[in-house]
């Protein structure tokens, strides 16, 4: 596109977008949202910047090695995270039975695991949401 | 066709009856004796910020008491995204299929 308004004010407020779904996923666990919404919104900022400025530019934003990290490692780290657990001798995924400590409530670094799980899932969604629409518009031109 | 079209029509009043009588059946909403208010809720609402020190519940429940069940999600959009790739990429040059 080449709508100078458009790319004047995404230029604005696409980087306050990407930091504010970081935010959100890791503030998931003491505040409204979560992970799913954070990595949606972390997602589309990517998403609007490439339609905005074009695929060839977003892809020099997000190259598609740092995506095909993502995309396979994000699943991996939540399972790694699962294996706290048994490493400490309790089921898997477990994490106040494993001894962790879960601080206190209302602290960002409290909850235990559950903040690490949150930045897995976050990742993953906001890299499924970019890939499914870098391959589709890469198919459709 | 034409005894076809009758019989469909008969066969759908009868899902249509049966799925009305259930939702006849249904209990009242927001009462507070419904069989969805049993331990299970209660339980969450109790005693989450102790189980996890965690004040959203939500996130509790999601990554703490059901955290299997999001890992397979994520593990459904994984599937999801390498279905949209092997079936929408294509590799320029065409040998690396």
């Amino acid at each position: 596109m080449k709508d100078f308004i458009l790319k004047r004010m995404a230029a604005i407020i696409l980087p306050l977008m990407c930091m504010y779904g970081f935010y959100v996923i890791f503030h998931g666990h003491i505040s409204a949202g979560g992970s799913f919404a954070g990595g949606i919104i972390v997602g589309l900022s990517f998403i609007a910047y490439s339609t905005i400025y074009g695929l060839e530019k977003g892809k020099i934003k997000l190259p598609e090695k740092i995506l095909t990290l993502t995309e396979s490692y994000g699943t991996l780290w939540y399972v790694i995270m699962g294996m706290v657990g048994i490493v400490k001798g309790a089921p898997f995924l477990a994490n106040k039975l494993a001894g962790l400590n879960p601080g206190t409530p209302g602290a960002l670094s409290s909850g235990g695991l559950i903040s690490l799980l949150g930045l897995g899932v976050g990742i993953r969604v906001a890299s499924t949401m970019v890939t499914l629409f870098f391959t589709m518009k890469e198919e459709q031109t | 066709m034409k005894i076809k079209n009758i019989l469909i029509l008969v066969l759908v009043l009868l899902a249509a009856y049966g799925i009305l009588v259930a939702v006849a059946e249904l209990p009242p909403y927001g009462m507070p004796d419904n069989p969805v208010h049993n331990q299970v809720s209660e339980r969450y609402i109790n005693e989450a910020l102790n189980d996890t020190g965690v004040p959203n519940m939500v996130t509790a429940i999601v990554l703490d008491y059901r955290a299997y069940d999001t890992m397979y999600e994520t593990i459904v959009l994984f599937t999801a995204a390498l279905a949209v790739v092997i079936t929408l990429k294509s590799y320029k040059g065409g040998s690396k299929t």
